[in-house]
């Protein structure tokens, strides 16, 4: 059983955003990282990129299977999670604990189209 | 047999030599006077061996590989037929291997007589109008073919046509060669018994669809035997049918893509053709075409003039070049052989052994393993894993535990269409007691996985190494020697 | 049904269409329509024994020409050391499929890092695919590896001094992926590094791609290249004779990004064409960009020393429609070729054959003026190929040189020829060419 946790803001693709202010984190949620196996690289945007809801930002491999990372919010990368460079297994190790890259929200009415964690927990039931 | 380990770099010694060149008499031109500009400043640390060292440690490790000459390969989807070694020994001859591709073609003769010939016997064999034999593989193949493809539509000025139908069984290439061209994949979905649902691709067909990329057999080793209503279909909205040519061999003597309505297809010569697979390649993959598609082949072109000369030409509409050359013309010279030395008595028996024994092995072992559709395959079908799940021992461990045995896996984990999947080809050139061993071994291991399930779950136990450590090798690259010795 | 290639007795196939229950090979194809069921034989043509295999292609071969060949232009006659086609014939190695199981492809999957070892040396880069189709495709990968990297930008430059067949392959792939590609001026026989800059500055460049030498044979210096290009975030993208490598500024001194080419140069027969090897590297930055197979080292359960395809998420079997490239193979046995070929050359040899390469083509170049037949085009710095203007029609020459079984002076302009001379051409047979030159 996937661990999911309450305050923060879910998309159907799996990925996590959680909120401080006008930023927003964004990771990969347990049953993710769980599905995927052995995270062996993550692939991340460059400071400044902007993101698009809905649009790939980058990827997170494991040995035979790589899977999109898909933006649940728009905004500008502010920060990228270097650890993530050395250590992918962080995400293995805890997902909701590290996150990919943080954001400057550009719209925040789009968390309104997310999922909180009761509606994800019933999505990953199915 | 001693356990060799070293590497080429781990031999070298300063000074050492694997070479003789003649004496330079034109001395007094000489590198030195490059500008120095331009001059490498450090020199690339190659090994440094005597000729002997190079013989004894590339002998050395071919002996930790396996091949069709060293064993059976129920390798699905790959067609790992035997490779007859005639088809070597004319390949290699001067006469041939010597020609500059750019020399005059009135001097390659017999080269393009080869190249024309087999072009030719490829359209007979498959019902279409011509062949180019320029691509260099099986995707390479798929690429032109989709190139092919968009020429049409772009030459009738149908610029609307960027979709391309891929059922959801397809191999990854197939999407992948879609999206190199420019083209988008829409998916369509199978039936639950493996083969295309028409419902389903019915609706997808509008005149944005430049056309539909199958494989017949499919991944399944199932035959589409709603082909012709499919074809009807795609024609029907403006779109063309791709032929995937990867599993041609049991078609071989019993019918042809272009009769069944393909207007474009690919073969693989290292597949049904017998050209070795030479640990990856190099391999050919022959684009054939229906005639109203012939002008938008690949240039150059080789042709025959009305007094019988063979000649390159770079027709207009051709969609432009893909190869630096003609193709890897070493293999086609295998292929034409093996074609020769069948010839129309023998070549029509290749599909229908093939099949036999694709659905002898399958029926021999579905009490233990399962299988998710039943009926008559064609030249391969697929497992979902063991029958008996409740073992834990899965696909991974039966592939890993056969080599053990002496075998070469099965393609494993693909089609996705199910989680376990085994799938098992065993071509024509395999005998019935080849065949028996080696369902004893696969039911031997089924009960193994039963009675000492941690012997298949760490398998192998005595291959030349052991499973590796994929994680860490995709985690921390090490790609070159420099890397490793430090 | 008694064939060679089939083993089974008529009795044989009876058992196993007993056990599958069926009566007859036709009802295998029970489920294709009958409307589709080939009735006849193939018009092909029948069966032929060894022997008479071996006199067809005797007589064949009769109608191609063996010539002396003092031309390049992408396929180079260097020598190649017998023992390189004894290892090949091991079927240890050339029945082999892809190295998927690495616990018994471990010579596969050795040789194939050796291979990206000594690539890397040559190109001085860091990361090195285990081979593609050849150069020409290689090149056009390397393009795809510079848009993939470039994120949005949409357009490549390529030097008009690439060799015409790679400017057209590359535009082909171009074409089709919707990349606009643009060709950089030659200016004296070298890409125009002002044209280049200017198309820089026009934007969404992602990547430059040069050829070394280049088509007309002329070693071109990349000073300042680099810098030009990282300054707009494009790539710098070298195709390269790798066996020229050996003596010239590498890829990675001149500040390449990619570097691509054929190996063909190292020793490979010409065999019309192919197969050949092409060969991909990169800086350690784009490993994940780089296409095809690549074999990695790592440890057994055991810890014994091994090698493995690794990266494979990159690759279209994964990827699918997202794959950067649809390539899923490598020219593996054309690798294994010009691996054992490095290896027998080693350091010194590779120099060796440059030099000899070197003070042949000099020496023609000199003595091809000195006939009054030819003029300089360009004084440029050359390696093994050269392109001279020929003052009589170029078909002339050709035409001579053909006679006397010469091949030689490819039309690369319109009446400039180039020729190639490697290490495999003797003082006699230069004089020979010379002299037939002197007669026209």
């Amino acid at each position: 059983m996937s661990k999911v946790i309450e305050g923060l803001y879910y998309s159907e693709s799996h990925e996590w955003v959680k909120v401080e202010g006008n930023f927003g984190y964004i990771g990969i949620t347990d049953y993710a990282q769980n599905a995927l196996g052995n995270i062996v690289y993550v692939d991340m945007p460059d400071v400044d990129d902007e993101i698009e809801k809905d649009s790939e930002f980058g990827a997170v491999e494991s040995v035979k299977a790589a899977s999109d990372l898909i933006a649940p919010v728009s905004g500008k990368v502010v920060e990228v999670n270097e650890s993530l460079n050395d250590e992918p297994e962080l995400l293995n190790k805890d997902a909701f604990e590290n996150w990919i890259v943080k954001v400057e929200l550009s719209d925040t009415a789009e968390l309104d189209a997310l999922m909180d964690a009761k509606a994800y927990e019933d999505i990953c039931k199915e | 047999m001693k356990y060799y380990d070293k590497l080429i770099f781990e031999l070298s010694k300063e000074g050492r030599k694997g070479y003789t060149l003649p004496e330079n008499r034109l001395k007094e031109y000489t590198l030195a006077s490059l500008p120095e500009g331009l001059k490498r400043q450090q020199a690339p640390e190659l090994p440094e061996v005597s000729e002997f060292d190079v013989v004894r440690h590339y002998t050395n490790i071919s002996n930790k590989n396996f091949g069709v000459d060293t064993g059976f390969y129920p390798l699905g989807s790959c067609t790992m037929k035997y490779n007859p070694k005639i088809n070597e020994e004319m390949a290699g001859q001067p006469a041939f291997a010597n020609l500059h591709p750019l020399q005059p073609a009135a001097t390659a003769q017999g080269a393009l007589e080869v190249y024309y010939n087999l072009a030719h016997a490829l359209a007979e064999i498959s019902g279409l109008a011509e062949f180019t034999l320029n691509p260099y593989a099986g995707a390479h193949g798929e690429l032109t073919g989709l190139m092919v493809m968009r020429q049409y539509h772009l030459k009738r000025g149908d610029l609307k046509r960027t979709k391309v139908i891929v059922p959801d069984s397809a191999h990854g290439t197939n999407p992948a060669s879609a999206a190199v061209c420019g083209l988008n994949v829409v998916e369509v979905k199978s039936k639950p018994d493996g083969r295309i649902d028409v419902e389903h691709l019915k609706p997808l067909l509008d005149d944005t669809i430049a056309g539909i990329m199958m494989t017949n057999p499919n991944t399944l080793g199932l035959f589409e035997s709603d082909i012709l209503e499919i074809a009807e279909l795609v024609h029907a909205c403006g779109g063309l049918l791709y032929y995937d040519g990867a599993n041609l061999n049991p078609l071989l003597g019993k019918c042809r893509p272009g009769d069944m309505g393909f207007d474009i297809m690919h073969i693989n010569l290292h597949k049904t053709f017998s050209t070795p697979h030479g640990g990856g390649g190099p391999g050919a993959g022959p684009v054939g075409v229906a005639k109203a598609l012939v002008d938008y082949l690949p240039s150059p072109r080789v042709c025959k003039a009305d007094d019988g000369t063979f000649y390159l030409s770079h027709p207009a509409d051709s969609l432009g070049r893909v190869s630096g050359f003609i193709g890897n013309f070493g293999v086609m010279m295998r292929a034409y052989t093996y074609i020769l030395s069948l010839g129309k008595e023998y070549i029509k028996y290749v599909g229908p052994l093939a099949t036999l024994n694709a659905n002898y092995i399958k029926e021999s072992l579905k009490d233990c393993y399962y299988l998710p559709i039943e009926g008559i395959c064609k030249h391969e079908f697929v497992f979902d894993g063991l029958l008996d799940k409740s073992t834990g021992v899965t696909t991974l461990d039966v592939a890993k535990r056969l080599l053990d045995y002496g075998y070469h896996a099965p393609t494993i984990y693909f089609p996705l269409l199910f989680h376990q999947s085994i799938m098992i080809e065993p071509t024509e050139t395999e005998s019935l007691e080849t065949l028996d061993e080696f369902i004893d071994v696969m039911r031997k291991v089924a009960r193994e996985a039963i009675e000492c399930p941690e012997e298949v779950k760490t398998a192998p136990h005595h291959t030349p190494v052991r499973r590796l450590d994929e994680t860490n090798a995709a985690k921390h690259p090490i790609l070159r020697y420099r890397d490793l010795a430090q | 049904m008694n064939y060679k290639y089939f083993p089974h007795t008529e009795a044989d196939i009876c058992h196993m269409l007993e056990r599958i229950g069926i009566q007859s090979l036709d009802e295998l194809y029970a489920d294709v329509p009958e409307s589709v069921i080939l009735k006849k034989d193939y018009d092909l043509p029948s069966s032929l024994s060894e022997t008479e295999i071996r006199t067809f292609f005797q007589q064949l071969g009769k109608k191609n020409q063996q010539l002396t060949i003092f031309a390049g232009a992408g396929a180079y006659d260097h020598y190649a050391p017998s023992v390189i086609a004894q290892l090949l014939s091991r079927s240890e190695f050339f029945t082999a499929y892809t190295p998927y199981q690495p616990e018994i492809s471990q010579g596969t999957l050795q040789y194939i890092f050796e291979f990206q070892s000594m690539i890397s040396e040559l190109t001085g880069l860091e990361c090195t695919n285990a081979s593609m189709y050849d150069g020409t495709t290689a090149t056009a990968e390397a393009m795809f590896m510079a848009i993939a990297a470039g994120k949005k930008k949409n357009r490549i430059l390529i030097s008009s001094t690439v060799q015409p067949n790679t400017l057209e392959v590359v535009s082909t792939y171009a074409k089709f992926r919707g990349i606009e590609l643009e060709q950089i001026q030659a200016t004296d026989g070298v890409t125009d590094k002002a044209d280049m800059e200017r198309k820089l500055e026009a934007g969404d460049v992602a990547g430059v791609i040069v050829s070394y030498p280049n088509k007309y044979g002329i070693i071109e210096d990349f000073s300042g290249y680099a810098d030009a290009i990282h300054a707009k975030k494009g790539l710098f993208i070298i195709q390269a004779d790798p066996s020229a490598l050996a003596v010239l500024k590498s890829p990675a001194e001149w500040g390449a990004d990619i570097a691509c080419g054929d190996g063909q140069s190292l020793g490979m027969p010409l065999n019309y064409g192919g197969p050949y090897v092409g060969y991909l590297s990169c800086v350690k930055d784009l490993v994940r960009k780089l296409p095809g197979r690549i074999a990695g080292a790592t440890t057994d359960v055991d810890g014994k020393r091994a090698f493995v395809l690794t990266l494979q998420a990159r690759e279209q079997h994964i990827r699918r429609e997202k794959a950067n490239s649809n390539i899923c193979s490598n020219q593996s046995l054309m690798a294994l070729y010009v691996t054992i070929y490095m290896a027998l050359m080693g350091k010194q040899g590779l120099r060796e054959v440059n030099e000899l390469s070197y003070s042949g083509a000099h020496y023609l170049h000199d003595q091809l003026l000195a006939t009054g037949k030819f003029e300089e085009l360009f004084k440029q710095p050359f390696l093994k190929e050269f392109t001279l203007r020929s003052l009589v029609p170029a078909e002339t020459v050709q035409q001579k040189l053909l006679e006397q079984g010469i091949f030689g002076g490819i039309e690369v302009d319109k009446d400039c020829l180039s020729f190639c001379v490697t290490e495999k051409r003797t003082k006699e047979e230069i004089d020979k060419l010379v002299a037939i030159i002197k007669e026209i």
